[in-house]
């Protein structure tokens, strides 16, 4: 099986080796064809931007639900935000993940209008999100509940109010309890954003589709895709790690493995 | 002496049946197991499509079923157990190579490129590429697809040439990739798009299964020409020649005019709906002057 990387400096339009292969990359040359590097690239632009989007949607959600879930039984307010949380978090993790993009894509617009106007890499970032989302509540939630029951308490006897328990005392220690997790999380956003194929993204899994039908090149292609996927869920769990290090707080939560600290 | 000649006979008998056992590994595995398998599309109405229930119909399917038959009658076999094995635009070639499919009767443009891959038999239809649009957007022409959504099928040549098409004159638009032929339709359908840029026959099926289908029309220019044939494996000559044997024989019975009015201008199955693609004269040349050229010659101006 002889590998052949030198379809990556072919021209898209005629299949041509272009006059600037690696040189583009950096913007040293401009090809006036664009070669499949070029367009590699440019998918795995598309691919970060869903991923990205999807992911930070999912961030901002996740963290607002799985909160909600955990707020105390103090009245019909409260309780009614657990229940609206809760509804978001099943809905959204029960439904398989391309059904929801069909559906943001193809149903919701037609319904909603003003969806229609927007391009189609918002509206899977938003299914993809919601659906993240979800899972990042749950672990949100196990954060919170993960918490000695005296840390809500003393807050209250301090005379915080529920908002300020949170702010000031729950979430701190939550959120770093739950870093693990979302690492893993986020590192799925990225795997996850492949499915935008299927609405039409031009991103990663999309150019390996067309390209190796047009360079009969499927290998290399593959190859490459997995590679770069592979790469980009792999600097996500190193920022996750390094977030992770620089959050700790020594002696409070357990992240190390020093036992010494653990009492 | 006669001990030498005697192993020289024994050696070239040997060599002969070795010879004659390596020329067709295919059609000894059709002898040897009495079946054969055939790679037939899900969705490719009327070339290759299913009928429901895992049965498979279409232009090229009836044609290969006749060309089986023949080399039914070639090997001197009763029964022949066709087992119809669905390919995709991604996987047809890879599963041809490496003998999943003993042939392919599906919708494969004969190029150059898939040609180091894979044998094509003689073509029996040529495809236009064209541009299918609602009846009441105005369009008629490539030129005023200028800023407009064009919508074309991954995994096709069609895309390839759409970008060839646009440098060459000029003319600016957005691709949108559906992830199958009735995706990219419903991308005209839903108005995501404003022209689909595909196979004529592909299109014309599309817009026959649709819900109005004098909505749609086809229009324009037709931007490019290519063989549709039937897939062999490229190491397999004689099955090629046994193939291509067939097709003559249907060719020279005078059944090709038949089957085109049966596919392509009568109710077909399962909806009963009229593609409505008049027999062009590309496809009438392709059935008179039986050739295995592929797309790229077809396209030299």
């Amino acid at each position: 099986m002889a590998l052949d990387f030198g379809v990556f400096c072919k021209s898209t339009i005629d299949g041509e080796v272009v006059q600037h292969c690696f040189s583009s990359l950096f913007w040293l040359g401009q090809n006036t064809d664009a070669s499949y590097l070029d367009w590699l690239m440019n998918a795995w632009g598309w691919t970060l931007a869903v991923a990205g989007l999807g992911l930070t949607i999912a961030l901002i959600v996740g963290v607002v639900m799985g909160t909600l879930r955990t707020l105390p039984d103090s009245g019909i307010v409260s309780r009614l935000l657990v229940r609206l949380s809760t509804a978001w978090v099943e809905l959204f993790r029960n439904i398989p993940v391309l059904v929801q993009v069909f559906v943001w894509y193809h149903v919701i617009p037609a319904f909603v209008l003003p969806l229609k106007a927007l391009p189609s890499y918002w509206l899977v970032s938003i299914a993809l999100g919601f659906f993240t989302s979800a899972r990042i509540a749950e672990q949100v939630r196990a954060g919170i509940q993960s918490l000695p029951s005296g840390q809500r308490a003393a807050s209250t006897a301090l005379g915080l109010t529920t908002p300020q328990t949170y702010r000031y005392v729950l979430l701190p220690m939550a959120l770093r309890i739950v870093i693990p997790p979302l690492t893993s999380e986020s590192m799925n956003a990225i795997k996850n954003s492949s499915i935008a194929f299927a609405v039409s993204v031009p991103e990663l899994t999309l150019f390996a589709m067309q390209a190796q039908e047009e360079t009969s090149r499927g290998i290399e292609i593959y190859l490459a895709v997995t590679l770069l996927y592979a790469l980009s869920a792999f600097a996500v769990n190193r920022v996750m790690t390094f977030i992770e290090k620089r959050s700790r707080i020594p002696g409070f939560i357990t992240a190390s493995n020093d036992a010494s600290l653990a009492h | 002496m006669k001990k030498v000649l005697a192993q020289c006979v024994f050696a070239s008998a040997f060599l002969a049946t070795t010879t004659a056992f390596a020329a067709s590994a295919t059609m000894d595995k059709i002898k040897s197991t009495g079946a054969v398998t055939m790679g037939v599309r899900e969705s490719s109405i009327p070339m290759s499509y299913t009928t429901g229930d895992s049965r498979f119909d279409g232009y090229h399917v009836e044609v290969c079923r006749m060309i089986l038959g023949d080399i039914k009658d070639k090997l001197g076999m009763s029964t022949i157990r066709i087992n119809y094995q669905p390919v995709t635009a991604q996987n047809r070639v890879p599963l041809v190579q490496n003998g999943t499919v003993d042939i392919e009767c599906g919708t494969t443009t004969n190029n150059s490129t898939r040609a180091k891959d894979v044998g094509f038999a003689n073509t029996l239809y040529v495809e236009e590429v064209r541009i299918a649009v609602k009846a009441n957007s105005g369009i008629n022409s490539i030129s005023q697809l200028v800023g407009k959504k064009v919508a074309t099928t991954t995994g096709t040549t069609s895309v390839q040439l759409l970008r060839k098409h646009e440098k060459a004159n000029g003319v600016n638009f957005d691709e949108v990739f559906g992830k199958d032929h009735s995706d990219s339709f419903l991308l005209l359908e839903s108005g995501r798009a404003d022209a689909f840029v595909m196979d004529g026959s592909i299109l014309a099926g599309n817009i026959a299964n649709s819900k109005n289908p004098k909505d749609y029309k086809i229009v324009g220019e037709v931007l490019a020409t290519e063989p549709i044939a039937i897939m062999v494996p490229r190491n397999d000559p004689e099955f090629k020649a046994a193939v291509n044997a067939a097709i003559a024989k249907i060719v020279a019975d005078g059944k090709m005019p038949g089957l085109w009015n049966k596919w392509f201008l009568s109710p077909i199955p399962p909806k009963n709906a009229v593609v409505g693609l008049e027999l062009s004269p590309a496809t009438k040349n392709a059935w008179a002057n039986l050739n295995d050229k592929p797309a790229e010659d077809y396209n030299k101006k």
